[in-house]
């Protein structure tokens, strides 16, 4: 086999500044709106009484649910010992950081006292979910730092397999932990489910796998680095397993759902009912984040094609936003079933009269300041690449994973 | 001559010490007094839980006499729509404490009108998720914020079952000095937590009811049996709402 080696993100200098300077606008407009937010006051954002948690909450989770996904690749190197994923493990690594900070800033920046944040960090409540992801989250950072480092310097190296492991168990305690913010929500229809937990799991694979492809193919394109087919035929197909197992787990929550008859409200108003929330639900979750992807993935030609590739993994992001829309604004639009053998007929301060669902129509502050959790997250892998060796030298199949080749040869 | 200007200077001296040391530490003294004779002052104990029993039948249909009062009370009537607001959002964003809901049963099409507000649970769920423990339950039972920790996550407004808090969507330009509160913090009835405080054994909503001669509310010490509250919880039939949650709520209806 031959020696991988690493270097620094080699683009042209003007395209790479070009690159920074459009992210470091966006964030910059993203600053200027959560400034707005802050002085004003959340009157500004679509968020109200009614509908609690709105869009910055849709793209903070996304992109921490997909942050633990996107170190999936290094863990199935040094954890479960493929050697053709290990070369691709310090991107991984890098994303998983990344994308977490761009997601948590946004979380942080929509609190109505983000100047308090120092209260989050030294009071704590340890009942509270949201107590523990503090930690579950900055532990996360600070384990695959160092799991980075032993990745990167020789000679801490011996420890990858021990440190990637333990990283590999706080991930998905980490997924646990978010998608533990619903499930353990009693007093919601759509929540109060134990699959919560495992769902979200599956769903970080799939968007943190998506995410990762594509910042692969983009830098290793951009740079002129060799990227095998055989390789990308091996992630796309580990996609595709993760795209239907979010669609296992999305057709056995409802079908869980509508067993039981005290959820059939719930349900109608997803899957038939909702407006918004059913066309995102049968369009964008299930369609555009699973159904067409998995066409593409498994499709003789479509399969081989790279622009396909980036399609299919384009839409499984969208498809993704569109499920934590569904399950964070739809869950919270249902009424809930305060009085459920009674209609309520009238209500001084909303309460889904006559089952109607609650309203919510977001902003443009709103969105400014989830597009910038993103524009953090690119910013800073940019940068991270460029200046440290996180990407290998060429991964074509012959170097990555000669064994394979030989043997497709 | 000279001993009579001595004794003089000596007088006026300790005069002037006595008149500076009164000065000085009498109104600490007298401020410590008036605290130890506040009720106030003395830690809340689980001796006494506060409870409400709500009569629906006594609630008459269009009175909003109580969420009125609750607005007054606590200072909601003095925030005011932003401006630029939109009428629609602002109805949805303002905070209310107390609200009147009207139920058709689904069966029978019974109406029944009843007020809304934060159920005071001995379980409440808003608490448990709260990440800094600001939402806490004190000892005589009240579920309130600590509005010096609260985060402003909302995360409290996802867990409640009775959709009973509000989150401040809006600068605060007038408050009450009984009831502060300040944008990005939530909060929610807290029994007139100010009142009780201060000795006093009544709420605003339940006083605005019963000087509309309705009756509806009943407020006191679930824990005292000779209560106006818990002598006619051990009349009627009395229900929680949301029951299956057994978080065995301080506000039970009656009628319902």
């Amino acid at each position: 086999m031959k020696k991988i080696h690493f270097r620094e993100w080699g683009i042209e200098s003007p395209r790479y500044w070009g690159m920074l300077a459009v992210l470091a606008a966006v964030v910059a407009i993203a600053g200027f709106a959560t400034l707005y937010m802050e002085h004003e006051g959340h009157w500004v954002t679509g968020m109200n009484n009614q509908i609690v948690w709105g869009i910055p909450h849709v793209f903070a989770i996304f992109l921490i649910v997909a942050a633990s996904g996107a170190l999936n690749v290094a863990s199935i190197g040094s954890v479960f010992g493929k050697k053709v994923f290990k070369p691709l493990a310090p991107l991984s690594g890098l994303l998983a950081m990344t994308l977490l900070i761009g997601g948590l800033l946004v979380l942080v920046l929509d609190l109505g006292q983000p100047a308090r944040l120092i209260v989050a960090m030294t009071t704590y409540n340890f009942k509270s979910i949201f107590a523990w992801n503090i930690y579950l989250y900055v532990g996360f950072l600070a384990i695959v730092a160092v799991y980075l480092f032993t990745m990167m310097e020789r000679k801490a190296m011996g420890y990858t397999r021990s440190v990637g492991t333990f990283a590999f168990v706080w991930r998905l305690a980490l997924t646990t932990g978010t998608g533990s913010i619903f499930g353990f929500l009693v007093a919601r229809q759509g929540y109060d489910a134990a699959i919560m937990a495992p769902m979200f799991i599956i769903m970080s694979f799939a968007y943190g796998l998506a995410i990762y492809l594509l910042v692969l193919m983009f830098t290793f394109k951009t740079d002129g680095r060799e990227l095998g087919d055989k390789l990308i035929a091996r992630l796309k197909n580990l996609l595709g397993v993760f795209v239907a197992a979010v669609l296992y787990f999305t057709v056995v929550y409802h079908l869980t759902n509508l067993y039981g008859t005290e959820n059939h409200a719930y349900e109608a108003f997803i899957l038939r009912d909702g407006g918004i929330y059913t066309t995102l639900f049968w369009g964008g979750w299930i369609l555009a984040g699973c159904l067409i992807p998995m066409g593409i993935i498994y499709h003789p030609a479509l399969g081989k094609s790279r622009g396909a590739l980036v399609a299919a993994c384009s839409l499984v992001i969208l498809g993704g936003f569109a499920a934590i829309y569904v399950i964070v604004i739809g869950g919270q639009a249902f009424p809930m079933a305060m009085f459920p053998d009674k209609t309520i007929i009238a209500s001084g301060f909303y309460d889904g009269v006559n089952g109607d669902p609650l309203s919510y129509s977001p902003s443009l502050p709103e969105f400014l300041l989830g597009i910038g959790g993103i524009a953090v997250a690119l910013l800073a892998t940019l940068v991270a690449v460029r200046v440290l060796r996180f990407l290998p030298e060429s991964l074509a199949d012959d170097v990555a994973d000669p064994h394979a080749a030989a043997k497709g040869a | 001559m000279s001993k009579q200007t001595d004794q003089g200077r000596r007088d006026f001296l300790s005069r002037a010490a006595t008149a500076a040391a009164a000065t000085t530490v009498a109104p600490g003294v007298f401020l410590h007094s008036v605290a130890d004779a506040a009720p106030r002052a003395e830690p809340v104990t689980s001796k006494v839980r506060w409870g409400m029993l709500i009569d629906t039948t006594k609630c008459a249909d269009g009175c909003t006499a109580c969420v009125e009062a609750c607005d007054v009370e606590n200072g909601l009537d003095l925030i005011g729509k932003p401006e630029g607001a939109s009428d629609a959002e602002w109805e949805r964003q303002r905070p209310r404490w107390i609200r009147e809901v009207k139920l058709k049963d689904n069966l029978t099409d019974r109406i029944t009108t009843m007020p809304m507000l934060c159920q005071h649970c001995e379980f409440p769920p808003c608490v448990d998720v709260c990440p800094t423990g600001a939402s806490f339950r004190r000892a005589d039972g009240l579920v309130l914020v600590d509005r010096h920790t609260c985060i402003g996550c909302r995360y409290c407004m996802m867990a409640c079952p009775y959709k009973a808090r509000s989150f401040i969507h809006e600068n605060v330009l007038l408050k009450s000095t009984a009831v502060p509160r300040g944008k990005g913090c939530v909060e929610s009835c807290t029994f007139c937590v100010h009142r009780l405080d201060q000795g006093e054994t009544t709420t605003a909503c339940q006083d605005a009811c019963s000087k509309d001669g309705h009756q509806a509310i009943i407020f006191g010490d679930l824990k005292d049996p000779n209560s106006a509250v818990s002598q006619a919880m051990s009349k009627y039939p009395t229900v929680e709402v949301r029951a299956d949650l057994k978080l065995n709520t301080g506000v039970r209806y009656t009628g319902l």
